[in-house]
């Protein structure tokens, strides 16, 4: 398992968890974790992913991710697992 | 797995505190070069272009996988005071600087270190070479850097190699001084530019990297509001570990990648000319109303001793400057400093007690009486063997008064130039060397 970090901020309105799920599914990128709140109408989401599988290399999609967030007016994130294991963790 | 609260820290260390990899430099040994015919030296030089080209597509792929910024790619050469050897001669040397910058364009990196010599002691015909050729080849070039080495605690200080290195710098464009610098004990592994250079007892290539976090420490620090200095000591700590961590993380990749060992990670605070990122804003959040105040010396010695604790349990091989950067140009809190006059050339020759770099991008006029810049130079380096630490300056010679300005651009910021005492200094003027301090005798 290869995973990475998606994170979505942006203010909330319906269609954006469909919208981002929909487009890693599209790139066979299964979500393993997801937690999301909705704070004085800001939208947080984020997501752990497996991209061992995915049909894109991973600044494609980070890229693709981008993308669908400026359609979904949300700032979209994508990093390697490995920043946060390397930043977070002895 | 990680909490909300760490995944948040990390994606705004990245985004909005301007955390990022200063520089990843593929260090190689270019010995085999030397040659007694000028062609053969060349063509073995341009030779490793294909080595460089795959270095540069390498850091492009970790970049693309982690998703985070790497300002610059540089390579580093072998002293080219050794291929000057067999070939004294002033025209070959500037061939010599032409062609790395051939090498860097080709290979498509940002800057090629090791246009460099050593002149501890004495002044050899290679480095007399390089002493007279120094300011062609750096006027000649444009992503070129090199250092001279000019004494060290195990050999004194050559004053005059200094002297000759003034006289150089002050034929010298701005954009040509900024790439060189006069050192005392230059590391054999720095990732920064003009100090780079593959230093021997060093494997045949190897990667360094250099990390930049002002942003993230004075953020850390701004957020936080200690009011003990062993609260703000640790928190300093905690988030250099973190910075230092991310250096290890991309240049193991690096490395992996491309099958050459990893070299050495430089703990260091690398400041940009953006606002985000300066030594001196940190300074300022530590209670210092603006940096040069009394006070700045001991916010700066608190800064990098967290720095090179937390620093150095993030990396397995420490090296280069490892400590924070004062370069005047390149950090917009300095600059604004040096215009206003609470930054003066004492601040800064006071503040290398504790830092690495010494007198770093500060301009001088070019009517300045050159003993006493080479005076002043000598003041830094005499400090360097006194404390034992490598210590640089570099200066920027220009046209002006003090107060002027000009804007190299990009990393290199805008140059001013300070004033100095305009008292006569017949020191710098003697012949020989300054004799190796009482420190060498702890080395045996």
């Amino acid at each position: 398992m290869e995973l990475a970090v998606v994170v979505v901020v942006g203010s909330d309105k319906p269609g954006i968890v469909a919208g981002i799920s929909t487009e890693l599914a599209r790139n066979n990128v299964n979500i393993v974790d997801i937690s999301q709140t909705v704070l004085r109408g800001v939208f947080s989401m984020i997501m752990i992913v497996d991209i061992s599988n995915s049909s894109l290399k991973i600044g494609e999609l980070r890229e693709s991710l981008k993308n669908k967030g400026k359609e979904l007016k949300v700032d979209v994130l994508l990093y390697h697992i490995d920043v946060f294991r390397y930043m977070e963790r002895v | 797995m990680f909490s909300p609260d760490e995944i948040t820290e990390v994606i705004k260390m990245l985004n909005e505190e301007d955390l990022d990899i200063r520089s990843v430099t593929l260090s190689i040994n270019t010995m085999d070069s030397i040659d007694s015919r000028e062609e053969n030296v060349i063509s073995k030089l341009l030779s490793k272009i294909e080595k460089i080209r795959r270095f540069s597509d390498a850091v492009d792929e970790v970049k693309e996988k982690y998703g985070i910024s790497i300002v610059t790619k540089r390579v580093s050469v072998s002293p080219i005071q050794f291929m000057l050897e067999p070939m004294p001669q002033a025209d070959f040397s500037v061939r010599l600087a032409k062609t790395l910058e051939d090498m860097a364009e080709k290979g498509r990196i940002d800057y090629i270190g090791g246009f460099s010599a050593f002149a501890d002691r004495g002044t050899s015909r290679s480095s007399e070479v390089y002493l007279s050729s120094l300011s062609s080849a750096m006027n000649s070039t444009t992503r070129v850097a090199g250092v001279l080495s000019a004494g060290s605690t195990f050999s004194g200080i050559n004053l005059d190699s200094v002297r000759k290195f003034v006289s150089q710098i002050f034929q010298m464009e701005p954009h040509a001084s900024s790439r060189t610098a006069v050192m005392v004990n230059l590391p054999p592994d720095s990732p920064f530019v003009p100090s780079s250079t593959h230093g021997l007892g060093m494997p045949d290539a190897q990667i360094n990297v250099a990390v930049s976090g002002p942003g993230v420490i004075e953020s850390a620090i701004r957020k936080s509001s200690v009011n003990d200095i062993r609260e703000l000591h640790n928190l300093i700590k905690r988030y250099s570990f973190k910075v230092t961590r991310l250096g290890e993380l991309v240049g193991r990749e690096v490395s992996n990648l491309l099958g050459v060992p990893f070299g050495a990670v430089d703990l260091s605070l690398a400041p940009s000319p953006k606002t985000m990122d300066s030594v001196a804003r940190v300074i300022e959040s530590m209670g210092v109303e603006k940096v040069g105040g009394f006070g700045s010396l001991t916010a700066l010695a608190i800064l990098l001793d967290a720095v090179k604790k937390g620093g150095a349990m993030a990396t397995s091989s420490v090296g280069g400057l490892s400590g924070a950067f004062i370069p005047v140009s390149e950090d917009s809190g300095m600059t604004e400093a040096a215009l206003s006059g609470s930054l003066t050339f004492e601040t800064l020759i006071m503040m290398s007690a504790v830092c690495n770099t010494g007198i770093d991008m500060v301009g001088v006029s070019k009517e300045s009486d050159k003993s006493e810049v080479t005076s002043l130079i000598l003041d830094e380096l005499s400090l360097g063997l006194s404390l034992n630490k490598s210590l640089g300056v570099r200066l920027v010679p220009i046209d002006g008064k003090p107060g002027s300005i000009v804007d190299l651009g990009g990393l290199l910021g805008k140059v001013v130039i300070m004033p100095l005492k305009g008292i006569k200094s017949q020191i710098s003027n003697m012949n020989g060397f300054i004799p190796n301090f009482l420190k060498r005798l702890e080395f045996g």
